[in-house]
């Protein structure tokens, strides 16, 4: 008899042997090494504690982005959306930040501006939910409308009422005050509060989904709606309130881009970070536990790909590619093992 | 700008559109989603443009930009279809893992010169007044972009197979019954709509937009096809309608770009997905209502998906 552990751990690495096996022997066959490959981005991520600050700024979003689709995953929705309510939250938290004459001390801005980013994300979901609700439209097909809406009304901001004084360009917005920065200590890449809002977040997420009666009704109405409602829970009702939590969490991404990343407004301000979230929770197998790690792994990724064009001249979207391969090949492997069960 | 011209050239850049929209339009039909469109196309792009300058064929180009849409639309099909998982999310995963691998690959070949499609005028047809103009001096992807619709009707209608695939879709276990495995309808459904992608791609980098870079300006394509697939819900002639129809609304961004300068060409980038979404509430609405006049309206210009649509296949 296989003890769980080892099965886990087995099928981890025959996860990863086939991933990074897959994108080695791209590498050979085009003659590059992967060795050379792996060197470079671990310099770029975690030898030295600079860059690793870098990979901690993307690390933050990606894992706030991550809780947010568990909610929604949980409930059985597949919030596509979640690049949108980025977006949202971004623009909710610039619509105070950019406001000069607000007679408000600065911390009390900046507290203020990230609450509206959360709101900002979860109106924007739970705009994607009420569709699915009250409109009959797919939460997929609606959140990936929903996100192209979101880029555009981003755009016209942009170029239109909030743009720099004199001339429209998509480098973004004028900069905020510089009080309205969340305080980074000198010789840091990252501000330590978004450090500790990502880490509650996580928390918040760990408790509200595994500990509580919420949880249960979100799980129940992802696993069978129809059940559900025989416990007098309302699946349509706790599938909004998932998206709005979710969404609410991406929106506090995109705000945390604005206020401590950024400092002003700017056309890709979600970086993708959504979409990389979509496929971290899928390599978790939309479980809690492995989220952080995975989170960690493809930011290391990401972060250590910005020095391939510099050291080796390849293009910085090989981090792309492996993460890709990292899910499709547990796809594969799940699928495998579904099929070797007999449950097909 | 003349009428004439100007319809030609909205005619030639919805081409590509044309192709991958009726691709998924096919795939959907069997109850297949390939969310992987987007990622598709990029990679066909890169691979079509690698091989032609490579080569210096323009049809092996082609040839192999499509056989990468069916290698891609072959694992959606084994991981969606075969192995059960979501096809949603296999689909999601390959749409960036094509679109990086196409960045990574094409990398040394961005920003160069390589062949290009010429036209091809019909004899005698093309010297026609007006209509020689729009329909008959283009490339041959465009004739095939309009060959495309007809044929994708008259298979999915009037055709035998055109009725197994549809049937896979709506009714997989009905399928199953009368003695035809409807993963492998799916399977070869996927095939099609992924190779049609491909050619989307290759139609970009060979043709409507030619050359390779990071980025290559065909980003976006693949999602506008898969709102177009569902604007113009699930009949080719609609489908191939919308996609003109976006043609149309990108030219005239660009045409008013000088005349509204407050408005951004990129908000006409963004204009299906609200109509995207309007119609399926519209379907969605009309399936409810009791106002037969609403409902009969509606199903002029709107169906319900294939029932089948996303949902695996377990044999029983």
């Amino acid at each position: 008899m296989k003890h769980p552990l080892f099965s886990r751990f087995a099928r981890i690495s025959v996860i990863a042997g086939l991933a990074l096996g897959g994108v080695g022997l791209l590498l050979f066959t085009l003659g590059i090494s992967p060795v050379d490959i792996g060197v470079t981005l671990a310099r770029g991520s975690i030898l030295s504690l600079q860059k690793f600050g870098h990979v901690l700024t993307i690390w933050i979003p990606l894992l706030l982005c991550s809780c947010g689709l568990l909610f929604t995953f949980r409930a059985g929705l597949w919030n596509i959306g979640i690049e949108g309510q980025v977006v949202f939250g971004a623009i909710a938290a610039t619509l105070l930040l950019r406001e000069e004459n607000l007679g408000l001390p600065a911390a009390a801005t900046l507290i203020l501006a990230h609450i509206l980013s959360f709101i900002g994300g979860g109106l924007w979901a739970a705009f994607a939910g009420f569709l699915k609700n009250r409109g009959g439209v797919n939460e997929i097909f609606g959140g990936l409308g929903l996100n192209f809406v979101a880029q555009g009304l981003i755009l016209w901001l942009i170029l239109g009422p909030w743009k720099r004084a004199g001339v429209a360009s998509m480098s973004g917005t004028e900069m905020f005050a510089r009080e309205l920065w969340l305080s980074t200590p000198p010789g840091w890449r990252l501000a330590p509060a978004a450090l500790v809002i990502a880490c509650i977040a996580f928390a918040a997420t760990a408790v509200l989904l595994g500990a509580t009666r919420f949880g249960l009704q979100i799980r129940a109405t992802g696993i069978n709606p129809t059940a559900a409602r025989l416990f007098g829970i309302h699946p349509g009702r706790t599938g909004l309130l998932a998206m709005a939590i979710g969404g609410g969490l991406a929106g506090l991404a995109g705000g945390l881009q604005v206020s401590c990343v950024y400092h002003r407004l700017l056309p890709s301000i979600s970086s993708g970070y959504g979409y990389l979230a979509l496929l971290v929770v899928m390599l978790a197998h939309y479980r809690l536990r492995p989220v952080p790690a995975i989170c960690l792994f493809f930011a290391c990724l990401a972060a250590g790909s910005i020095q391939l064009p510099i050291v080796l001249k390849l293009d910085s979207s090989l981090a792309g590619v492996i993460q890709g391969a990292c899910v499709v090949s547990a796809l594969l492997v799940h699928g495998l093992q579904k099929r070797q069960r007999g449950e097909l | 700008m003349d009428p004439a011209t100007f319809l030609a050239a909205l005619v030639a850049m919805a081409a590509p559109l044309v192709l991958a929209a009726l691709g998924e339009t096919l795939t959907e039909k069997a109850g297949v989603v390939n969310l992987s469109l987007d990622g598709t196309i990029l990679l066909g792009a890169m691979t079509g443009f690698v091989v032609a300058s490579v080569t210096q064929s323009l049809l092996l180009g082609f040839l192999a930009a499509g056989l990468t849409g069916c290698l891609v639309a072959a694992l959606v099909a084994v991981i969606g279809v075969w192995l059960g998982q979501s096809q949603v999310a296999v689909g999601f995963a390959l749409t960036f893992l094509c679109r990086d691998l196409a960045y990574f690959l094409g990398n040394p070949y961005a920003r160069q010169q390589g062949p290009q499609l010429a036209t091809l005028p019909v004899p005698l047809l093309a010297d026609l007044p007006f209509f020689g103009t729009v329909f008959f001096t283009h490339s041959f992807i465009v004739y095939l972009s309009f060959l495309a619709t007809p044929c994708c009707i008259y298979f999915l209608y009037h055709t035998r197979h055109g009725l197994t695939l549809r049937a896979a879709g709506e009714n997989p276990e009905g399928c199953w019954a009368r003695g035809i495995d409807p993963n492998t309808v799916r399977f070869l459904a996927t095939l099609a709509g992924g190779a049609m992608a491909g050619l989307a791609g290759a139609a970009f980098s060979l043709a409507v937009k030619p050359g390779w870079g990071h980025p290559q300006g065909c980003e976006g394509i693949g999602w506008i096809a898969l709102a177009l697939v569902i604007f113009g819900s699930w009949h080719p002639l609609r489908v191939a309608a919308g996609a003109y129809f976006f043609g149309l609304l990108q030219l005239l961004g660009i045409a008013f770009q000088d005349s509204f300068p407050g408005i951004p060409g990129q908000i006409f980038q963004v204009a299906p997905f609200p109509l995207m979404i309007f119609t399926l509430i519209l379907i969605h609405l009309s399936r409810n209502t009791k106002n037969r006049y609403f409902a009969g309206f509606v199903r002029l210009f709107g169906s319900p998906p294939p029932r089948g649509l996303g949902r695996p296949y377990r044999r029983p």
